[in-house]
């Protein structure tokens, strides 16, 4: 009991604190290209600026189930607590990403295209990577084993995460009402910055929330390795 | 039956489901589009059926009614041109050239009766020139009725 409460009361490393901070300012800073200095696109008006946020948040996500992928194969062949702690982390991080994207973008589709909604390849299966990482979240929820919930759902992240090259893809290999990627020569100079600038802005918030979802894994896990044991002990457990 | 036979039978018609979906599905006879000159090479099988069509707006073919809600044009992968009847606004980017992909279904008349008409716009973003503001194309539409 006493080492549950130390657990709950353990401060968070200092670095990560700062990260967040940083990531938190870089954010809200990168919005002033948005809100502020990027002109009205041709066309698109003022809906091009959504891509300033659209855009990393999908590739926060790719990056995040990429580290799902790694995790995975990393518990497999190790079994190492910590790699399943991350796969789990990344898995929750990457999901949430990605119901940003599908928002964000349904945003822009509503003005740009018309639609709110549809079932194109692009979103189709951007939609079946979503729907794979909440089946993650709950198949780890449910599952009470340790080690057989580490197992499981590394098998199911590894799937998932196969799931990231077939939507990156998509725009190139089937017809969509999506656009293929922009590239620099496809944009103005200044919107490649701005949409860069969020990009690394974007980057250190992923990397501050994943700290932060491990840190709180590990202390879960923890906490459940100690109610277990109390059990075995035959202590009075309460929770 | 046991629980390890459930769980083995449940994943592996969940790896079959995905990978119909993936390869099979996704990849031929769930084409999210026709072309014109697709459609019509149907033959029989192009009148009244459900379909999504894409093409460009032909220049010059656009005939919007403000007041009726009524938008008719030309819609053309450049060999093939189907005309379009819709109700409602089109997308504020609907305009001459752009790609648009259409939802309804070929009529006997050789009219294509839309239901929805969505803009297909290509990844060229670009920022307007100095001092010139982007024109309100939809805005335009209006007025010109």
């Amino acid at each position: 009991m006493q080492e549950l409460k130390a657990l709950s009361e353990e401060r968070a490393p200092k670095w990560l604190i700062g990260l967040t901070a940083i990531a938190f300012m870089a954010v809200a800073g990168a919005q002033v290209f948005g809100f502020i200095t990027s002109p009205a696109a041709e066309q698109y008006q003022h809906s091009q600026k959504i891509m300033y946020v659209h855009v990393p948040a999908a590739w926060n996500a790719f990056l995040a189930f990429i580290v799902v992928f790694w995790a995975s194969l990393v518990y497999l062949w190790k079994r190492s607590e910590g790699a399943d702690l991350l796969a789990e982390s990344a898995a929750e991080v990457g999901a949430v990403f990605t119901g940003l994207t599908l928002l964000l973008g349904s945003i822009w589709g509503k003005w740009a295209w018309g639609v709110w909604w549809t079932w194109d390849p692009r979103l189709t299966s951007t939609a079946v990577l979503f729907i794979i990482f909440v089946g993650y979240l709950a198949l780890r929820s449910f599952t009470e084993d340790p080690e057989r919930r580490a197992t499981w759902s590394a098998g199911v992240g590894i799937f998932g995460a196969l799931n990231v090259p077939i939507v990156y893809m998509s725009v190139r290999w089937w017809r969509t009402l999506h656009q293929v990627q922009s590239s620099p020569e496809t944009m103005s100079a200044e919107y490649v910055t701005a949409l860069r600038v969020n990009g690394i802005a974007f980057l250190l918030l992923l990397v501050a929330v994943l700290g932060w979802r491990y840190r709180a894994a590990r202390i879960q896990r923890r906490a459940e390795a100690l109610h277990e044991e109390a059990i075995l002990e035959g202590r009075q457990v309460h929770v | 039956m046991n629980k390890r036979f459930i769980g083995v039978f449940g994943t592996v018609l969940v790896l079959t489901g995905f990978g119909y979906l993936i390869w099979g599905g996704l990849g031929g006879s769930l084409v999210y589009f026709v072309t014109p000159t697709e459609l019509l090479a149907r033959g029989e099988a192009a009148y009244e059926t459900p379909v999504r069509l894409a093409g460009n707006v032909v220049p010059g073919s656009v005939n919007w009614n403000a007041r009726e809600l009524d938008l008719r044009f030309h819609l053309s992968d450049g060999e093939t041109d189907i005309e379009v009847w819709s109700k409602g606004a089109p997308p504020a980017m609907f305009q001459d050239t752009m790609g648009v992909v259409v939802e309804g279904r070929y009529n006997r008349a050789g009219i294509f009766e839309s239901s929805s008409v969505m803009v297909r716009h290509s990844n060229e973003y670009k920022a307007p020139p100095e001092g010139h503001r982007p024109a309100d194309t939809y805005e335009a539409l209006i007025r010109e009725e």
